[in-house]
């Protein structure tokens, strides 16, 4: 009300600071007292206006949907009175923008029917690849695969698309779906989950299938991540990212600095565990991550650091002739620090991260029991050096242990060999939903040399995404 | 590693005590600054943001995660404005005092008319905001209408203030009531001035002060003009008489300043939010930085004939 009294005074005054006489007389003193005589005719007026608005607003479904092209015609004309340009007599130039948006109108809300639709975002991308040798030979000595864990596909290829759905469930609930589309025409689930927003105490529970929040980049989609394949340890040791089904629950503690601790159960059915052992209990990680700001608004930059541990068991884990069962504990340190000039984001900003794991498999290899220690890590950082385009360059080098006699004439027996790769990439991007990427990959990881070419366009349609750090 | 984490967390809990203040995280300055405006002593104002920053792309870093943690009442624009940041924090924040629909959630979109509101949603747009425009904070009217309702609200939250923050709010409306008949008569010369603009962030600005938008150098609003976009708009500024080219301190101004260059229009920078420029510190400063910019714009631009 006071505000439409407000303009409804400015308006008044730039007509009248328009009209030749008071031109002249420039004397605050009586705009001032023209005002509050104005002030107080069009108040009654508004007033009455604005019953007229209320009851119209108190009409059923009005104000939950979008305003009909009528009837947006028709509020214009009642905010017309009130409306600066239109008092002001602006040129026509300008087409009059005052729409009156009805302050009950949830935002994002399209239409009476879809106003409870949940937010739905579907990512296309696709590859077209060339290598010297054939992906479906893949190997690292040291580590035995899963048939997934492997280069992009040679020639043309449809990526992994994702449809996902996401809203609030209620006032506690939130609700997300990822179904992934593969090229093979199968259908996955990538992702459903439920997840607390209301518990006391900083935190938060989730259920259901979901990415676990070990290190850095395995809570990621992979359409997010800066290059176009995972990182050799993520390849190499989580089969290129770990979620399964299963329970987390998160702390937030209450202090200025972010530290965030959580713990996992999963059934144990994805790789690196298997079989769903343990009557399917079959793997729980914990996970800590400590992060800040450097200097007010992040404008020197702003950091995270984290450490994980995952604890999993496999059951007559197949690759190829061999077999593997027993438990492996993988521990991740992680980190990232990003800036930007000014911490703004939008034109320019610098990022870098990386992540070292630790794993130790203890079982029978074969029938055999023994155990034995892999190690690998990876450094990337990427630049945009101008608004929409990015570089940026990754080392990334997995290396087994040497383990005992028993396992010398199996895959586990890496023969001294370091798994290692670099690449460079750079990518344009023609909106925030669009994306095309050039890679090229140096991939020493199989013990000859294997250079890459990749390109790849990564889209997104529907509800904009929010990323998480 | 742990251990030593929960050991310094729950330590760090207990040194910095319960906090008495009304804590309010604030999306942008502008509402910062509002928020510090009606609460003084009472509140305890985190901003996010900078001035020198595009509230648009704001990264969801942990600072942000841990302060809507603590936050009683969280401000932000709406209008979709924060939707690439916003909701990971919420969620992340594991606040449930603060979700979206709580009375710790405020909005100011939702306390003002919206306008840019768009016929058509479709991302060929560019980057359109169904709700309508959210740079609302360039029209004092409109930071005057959500002070209002943002003193209901801490009032609301904060019982045993309710007074203060109802006193300095019609503090705060006094002062800027009487800076805005002021400004009145200062900016009465921009009447009718036609502009171009760099982003679509000044309509509110430009309907206050009864200016005109003849153009945007961004072809569609977020997109960056491209070097034949940027010639058709050298040749056509001129022909359309615009007067001024603005943009935004935390915008590149190259874009601008080449136009500029090449057609003598002079480009403004504006502060567009509190502490966008030296001179805006808080939002009376603000407008009188902005107008005293426009009017030297308006000079040089004479100056030019």
């Amino acid at each position: 009300m006071k505000q439409i009294s407000t303009i409804t005074a400015l308006a008044a005054l730039l007509a009248l600071s328009n009209s030749p006489a008071m031109a002249e007389d420039t004397a605050v003193q009586s705009i001032r007292q023209e005002i509050a005589r104005m002030r107080r005719e069009y108040e009654a007026r508004i007033e009455s206006l604005e019953r007229r608005l209320n009851q119209a607003e108190a009409a059923p479904n009005r104000a939950a949907s979008v305003p009909s092209r009528a009837k947006r015609r028709g509020e214009t004309q009642s905010g017309r009175a009130t409306a600066p340009t239109e008092t002001a007599g602006q040129s026509a130039e300008t087409p009059a923008p005052p729409i009156i948006q009805p302050a009950t109108v949830p935002a994002g809300s399209t239409g009476s029917a879809g106003a409870f639709n949940p937010g739905i975002s579907v990512i296309l991308n696709g590859t077209a690849a060339g290598s010297r040798r054939d992906p479906a030979n893949y190997r690292i000595p040291g580590f035995a695969l899963s048939p997934d864990a492997r280069p992009v596909e040679r020639g043309f290829a449809l990526g992994e698309s994702e449809i996902t759905l996401s809203a609030n469930i209620d006032q506690v609930l939130y609700g997300a779906l990822t179904v992934s589309l593969a090229r093979d025409n199968s259908v996955s689930v990538e992702e459903a989950f439920i997840q607390t927003t209301s518990l006391p105490g900083g935190f938060t529970l989730k259920g259901g299938r979901f990415f676990s929040g070990i290190g850095y980049m395995n809570e990621q989609h992979a359409h997010t991540w800066d290059f176009v394949d995972a990182p050799l340890p993520y390849r190499a040791m989580l089969n290129n990212q770990y979620g399964d089904d299963g329970a987390q629950v998160r702390w937030l503690a209450p202090t200025k600095m972010f530290i965030e601790l959580g713990g996992e159960a999963f059934r144990g059915d994805a790789l690196p565990a298997y079989g769903a052992v343990n009557k399917g209990f079959g793997s729980f990680s914990l996970f800590a991550h400590v992060g800040d700001d450097i200097g007010p608004g992040g404008e020197g930059g702003s950091w995270r650091v984290g450490v994980s541990e995952l604890w999993t068991r496999a059951s007559g884990l197949a690759s190829g002739a061999d077999s593997f069962t027993g438990t492996d504990r993988l521990t991740i340190i992680d980190g990232v620090y990003k800036w930007a000039p000014d911490g703004n984001f939008a034109d320019r900003y610098f990022k870098l991260q990386g992540e070292y794991f630790h794993r130790v498999e203890e079982g029978r290899f074969n029938g055999t029991k023994a155990s034995h220690q892999q190690q690998g890590f990876y450094v990337q950082a990427v630049w945009q050096f101008m608004p929409r385009w990015r570089v940026g360059a990754r080392y990334d080098q997995v290396w087994g242990g040497a383990p005992g006699a028993a396992l010398a004439f199996t895959p586990w027996n890496p023969r001294g060999h370091v798994g290692r790769r670099g690449s460079l990439m750079v990518d344009y991007s023609t909106s925030e939903f669009g994306r095309f990427r050039l890679q090229g990959n140096l991939d020493y990881s199989t013990g000859k040399y294997d250079p890459q070419v990749i390109l790849q366009y990564t889209v997104s349609l529907g509800a904009h995404g929010a990323h998480a750090y | 590693m742990r251990n030593a984490l929960i050991a310094a967390g729950l330590l760090l809990l207990i040194l910095s005590g319960r906090a008495e203040a009304l804590q309010v995280f604030a999306c942008e300055p502008e509402w910062g600054a509002l928020a510090a405006e009606i609460g003084g002593e009472a509140a305890d104002v985190f901003t996010a943001t900078t001035a020198r920053q595009d509230p648009h792309q704001i990264q969801a870093r942990p600072a942000l995660i841990a302060r809507i943690r603590a936050a009683d009442l969280v401000v932000c624009t709406g209008a979709e404005l924060e939707v690439g940041w916003m909701p990971v924090l919420l969620r992340q924040g594991a606040n449930a005092r603060v979700q979206p629909g709580s009375p710790g959630y405020f909005e100011a979109a939702r306390h003002v008319r919206l306008l840019e509101v768009p016929a058509r949603l479709d991302r060929a747009e560019g980057d359109v905001h169904a709700a309508g425009n959210p740079h609302i904070q360039t029209d004092p009217g409109n930071v005057r209408a959500v002070g209002i309702a943002l003193a209901q609200r801490m009032a609301e939250l904060d019982p045993a203030h309710a007074a203060l923050y109802r006193t300095r709010e019609q503090a705060f409306r006094a002062r800027l009531d009487a800076a805005m008949a002021r400004w009145r008569t200062e900016a009465a010369p921009l009447r009718g001035v036609v502009v171009a603009v760099q982003h679509k962030s000044w309509v509110y600005l430009l309907t206050w002060l009864g200016m005109t938008e003849a153009a945007a150098l961004e072809p569609k609003p977020g997109v960056p003009a491209s070097p034949g976009h940027i010639a058709q708009m050298i040749d056509e500024l001129p022909r359309k008489k615009v007067r001024m080219i603005l943009h935004a301190a935390y915008q590149d101004p190259r874009p601008s300043e080449f136009v500029s260059g090449k057609t003598g229009i002079p480009a403004v920078a504006l502060p567009f939010t509190v502490g966008g420029t030296s001179q805006s510190g808080d939002l009376i400063a603000l407008h009188d930085d902005t107008i005293r910019r426009l009017l030297a714009g308006l000079r040089a631009n004479a100056q030019r004939h």
